[in-house]
C-alpha cells in the first residue's frame, strides 16, 4: 500500500502544545499542501484534554491521541511502541519530529523500527516539485557544511527539525479536523528501560543556552586566574561564560560551559570571544550569534573571519579597561 | 563485564575552517594534508565510559571500527586508554554506506564477537553526525537502548544510566545486555600513558571483511540505501570585521565598550 500524508509527532509541555510542535505543524502544513495530502499529528500523554483541538487550530487535519498512564512522561520504549504502531497503520509518507530531548531519542529508534530514511537536525525542508520527494538540509561537520538528504524509496521519509528554524503555524480556531483516539494498548512487557528519576539542575546566574551575552575564552587565556576575569565581564553584562574545548580540558572552566560541536550551541545577541582562535568545532557552537567580537593577539586567527568587531591585542591589555568602561557605562 | 565499543575515525574537528575543503561533485570532504584523522570525540568518551566500568567491575573491552585499514590507529588509541582487543571492519562493500548499512555491518561484527553485556557508541559522529547508528544498531540486535548518557553505573544484571536532557538529567534503569550512546558530559577521557601505550603499539589489530563477519552483499548495495546525500556545500560565512583601534590598547578597549554599548 502506498504511504501518504505528513505526520507530526507532537510534544506537550505544561498541558499545551510545545512551541516546537507548533513550528512542526507550520512546516508540516506547507509540505502537505505541496503534496496535496493531509496533515496529521500524534499526541502522546496520560491526560491530554483539549490539546488535540489546539493541534487542529494550528493546521492538523487529523489528530491521533494516545492516552495511557505509561505515557505520562517520556519513556523511550513506550513512545517508540505507540508511534511505530501508528505509523504501521496510517502509513505516513513523511514523519516530522522536533530536534529536542524527546525527538533526538525517538526519531532514530522509530526510524530503525520502520526502516525509513531520517535526516536529523534539519534546518530546511521542502518537496522537490519533480519527484515529490522530501528534501532536507542538515548541518554536517559541526555545521561547517550543509548536506541535502533525501530518501528515494525508504518510507517514511523522516526528519527532526531544530527548534526556531521554521516559523510557527498560525492559530485559527475555526479550522475543522478529527480527533482520533489510539485504541491499541501498550504492551508493558516491551518496556525494558525504566525512568527512575528526573533531576532538574539549577544553574547559578544565567544559563549559557539562554544568555543574551556570552563571554568565551580559549587557550589564549593562559591560566585559570586570567580565565576568571571573563566571569567579571559576564556579570557586568548580565551574561554567561563559555569556553573552548581546550579551556575545559585545561580545567579553567567546567565541562558544561563548553561551546562548540561537542558542547553547547548558543545564539546570543553578543558573543565576545577572547583568546580563542576559532577552530571549526568551536565556531559550530556560536555562529548563530547576532554579533561576534574577537579579542586576539594573532590577527590571522580564524575568529576574525567570522567576527563583526575585533581588537588585535593581548587580552591582558584589553580586559581590565573593557571591564572598567562597561561598569561606568552600565552605571549610566 | 564484557563491553563492545563502536568507534569511528574522523577528520580532526579542531582544525581551522580554512583547511576544511569539500568536493561538491563527489559530496565528500577532501582530507587536509598533514592533519591525521582522530577518534570521533563522542566515541572517545564511550571508550572512557567503558574503561571506568572496567576499573570497577573488571571484564573485557573490545573495540570495533568500520573504515579504512588506517582505522587501526583509533583502535590502538582505545587500547592505550584501557581497551583489550579491537577489530577493523574494512571492505570495499562498506564504503559510502548510510546509517542502516553501517548499523548492519556493526551488528554482524558484534554477533561474531558475541558474549557481550553492553554495547557503547558515541551519541553521534563528529563528521556526518547522523545521530542514528546506535539506535538502529540496538533495533537490529534486539536489545534495549539508552541514549545520551552522562554516567553509567553497573549492578548485577542492570545498569543505571544518567541521560542528559536540556534542564538536567534523567536516571534510567536498563537490563543487560543493552546499548548505550555516550555524550561528552560524561567527562574527559583519560590520557594514555606508560605501559598502555606500549601494549597498544604492539597489539595486532585484525581486519575483518564482509565475508569474515557474514555480511550479505544484498544488504550493502546502494540499492539498499535508505538515504542519499544529493548535495554538499560550505555556507559562506565571511563577515566584514571592523577592527577597533586606539592610540593605546586601553583606548581601543574603551572604544570597543562604547561601540558595543551602542549596539543594544
Amino acid at each position: 500500500m502506498d504511504s501518504k500524508g505528513v505526520l507530526v509527532c507532537g510534544e506537550i509541555a505544561d498541558g499545551q502544545l510545545a512551541p516546537i510542535t507548533i513550528e512542526l505543524l507550520g512546516i508540516g502544513r506547507k509540505l502537505a499542501d505541496d503534496l496535496g495530502e493531509e496533515l496529521s499529528a500524534l499526541l502522546m500523554g496520560s491526560n491530554i484534554g483539549d490539546v488535540g483541538q489546539e493541534a487542529i487550530a494550528y493546521g492538523a487535519d487529523n489528530v491521533y491521541v494516545a492516552e495511557d498512564s505509561l505515557l505520562e512522561n517520556y519513556n523511550s520504549d513506550a513512545y517508540t511502541q505507540v508511534a511505530a504502531n501508528l505509523c504501521k497503520k496510517v502509513l505516513p509518507s513523511i514523519v516530522l519530529l522536533g530536534h529536542t530531548d524527546i525527538g533526538c531519542d525517538l526519531a532514530p529508534r522509530l526510524n530503525g523500527r520502520l526502516g525509513g530514511g531520517l535526516a536529523m537536525e534539519s534546518m530546511a525542508l521542502s518537496i522537490d516539485p519533480a519527484t515529490k520527494l522530501l528534501v532536507s538540509t542538515r548541518p554536517v561537520f559541526g555545521g561547517n557544511a550543509h548536506a541535502t538528504v533525501l530518501s528515494k524509496t525508504a518510507r517514511p521519509q523522516m526528519a527532526t527539525v531544530r527548534p526556531k528554524t521554521v516559523p510557527p503555524a498560525e492559530r485559527d480556531d475555526s479550522r475543522q479536523g478529527k480527533v482520533i483516539p489510539v485504541e491499541d494498548k501498550i504492551d508493558p512487557a516491551a518496556i525494558k528501560v525504566k525512568v527512575v528519576d528526573r533531576i532538574k539542575e539549577e544553574v547559578e546566574g544565567v544559563r549559557l543556552e539562554d544568555a543574551e551575552v556570552v563571554i568565551a575564552g580559549g587557550r589564549g587565556m593562559g591560566n585559570a586566574q586570567d580565565f576568571g576575569k571573563l566571569r567579571e565581564l559576564a556579570d557586568i553584562l548580565g551574561g554567561a561564560v563559555g569556553a573552548t574545548r581546550v579551556a575545559c580540558d585545561e580545567g579553567w572552566a567546567a565541562a558544561t560551559l563548553q561551546v562548540g560541536q561537542s558542547g553547547k550551541v548558543v545564539s546570543p545577541k553578543l558573543y565576545i570571544a577572547v583568546g580563542l582562535s576559532g577552530a571549526m568545532a568551536h565556531i559550530a557552537g556560536c555562529l548563530g550569534s547576532k554579533y561576534i567580537v574577537a579579542i586576539n593577539s594573532d590577527k590571522e586567527a580564524n575568529i576574525f573571519n567570522v567576527a563583526h568587531f575585533g581588537i588585535v591585542a593581548d587580552h591582558k591589555e584589553i580586559l581590565p579597561t573593557l571591564i572598567e568602561k562597561f561598569k561606568e557605562l552600565k552605571a549610566g | 563485564m564484557n563491553i563492545i565499543v563502536c568507534v569511528k575515525q574522523v577528520l580532526d574537528p579542531e582544525i581551522p575552517p580554512a583547511k576544511f575543503k569539500i568536493d561538491p561533485e563527489t559530496k565528500q570532504v577532501i582530507p587536509p594534508p598533514g592533519v591525521p584523522p582522530v577518534i570521533s570525540v563522542y566515541d572517545e568518551r564511550a571508550v572512557e565510559a567503558a574503561c571506568r566500568l572496567k576499573d570497577t567491575h573488571k571484564g573485557n573491552i573490545t573495540v570495533i571500527s568500520m573504515g579504512s585499514e588506517k582505522a587501526a590507529d583509533v583502535i590502538k588509541h582505545a587500547i592505550s586508554m584501557g581497551a583489550d582487543d579491537g577489530f577493523v571492519l574494512s571492505d570495499a562493500a562498506f564504503e559510502n554506506l548510510d546509517s542502516f548499512g553501517i548499523a548492519y555491518v556493526l551488528s554482524k561484527a558484534i554477533e561474531k564477537i558475541g558474549g557481550y553485556d553492553l554495547v557503547l557508541c558515541g551519541r553521534q559522529a563528529a563528521d556526518w553526525g547522523a545521530g542514528q547508528v546506535g539506535s538502529i544498531l540496538a533495533e537490529i540486535l534486539g536489545i534495549p537502548i539508552v541514549t545520551l548518557a552522562c554516567d553509567i553505573e553497573a549492578a548485577d544484571k542492570n545498569i543505571k544510566v544518567k541521560r542528559i536532557v536540556s534542564d538536567g538529567y534523567e536516571v534510567l534503569e536498563a537490563p543487560l545486555p543493552s546499548l548505550v550512546t555516550v555524550s561528552s558530559e560524561i567527562g574527559l577521557p583519560r590520557l594514555p600513558a606508560g605501559m598502555r601505550l606500549m601494549i597498544a603499539r604492539k597489539k595486532q589489530i585484525p581486519v575483518w571483511t564482509a565475508q569474515d563477519i557474514g555480511a550479505e552483499a544484498s544488504q550493502l548495495g546502494t540499492d539498499n540505501a535508505h538515504t542519499e546525500i544529493t548535495g554538499l556545500s560550505v555556507p559562506d560565512r565571511k563577515t566584514e570585521c571592523e577592527i577597533i583601534t586606539g592610540a593605546t590598547s586601553s583606548e581601543a578597549a574603551v572604544n570597543l565598550a562604547v561601540k558595543l554599548n551602542e549596539l543594544k
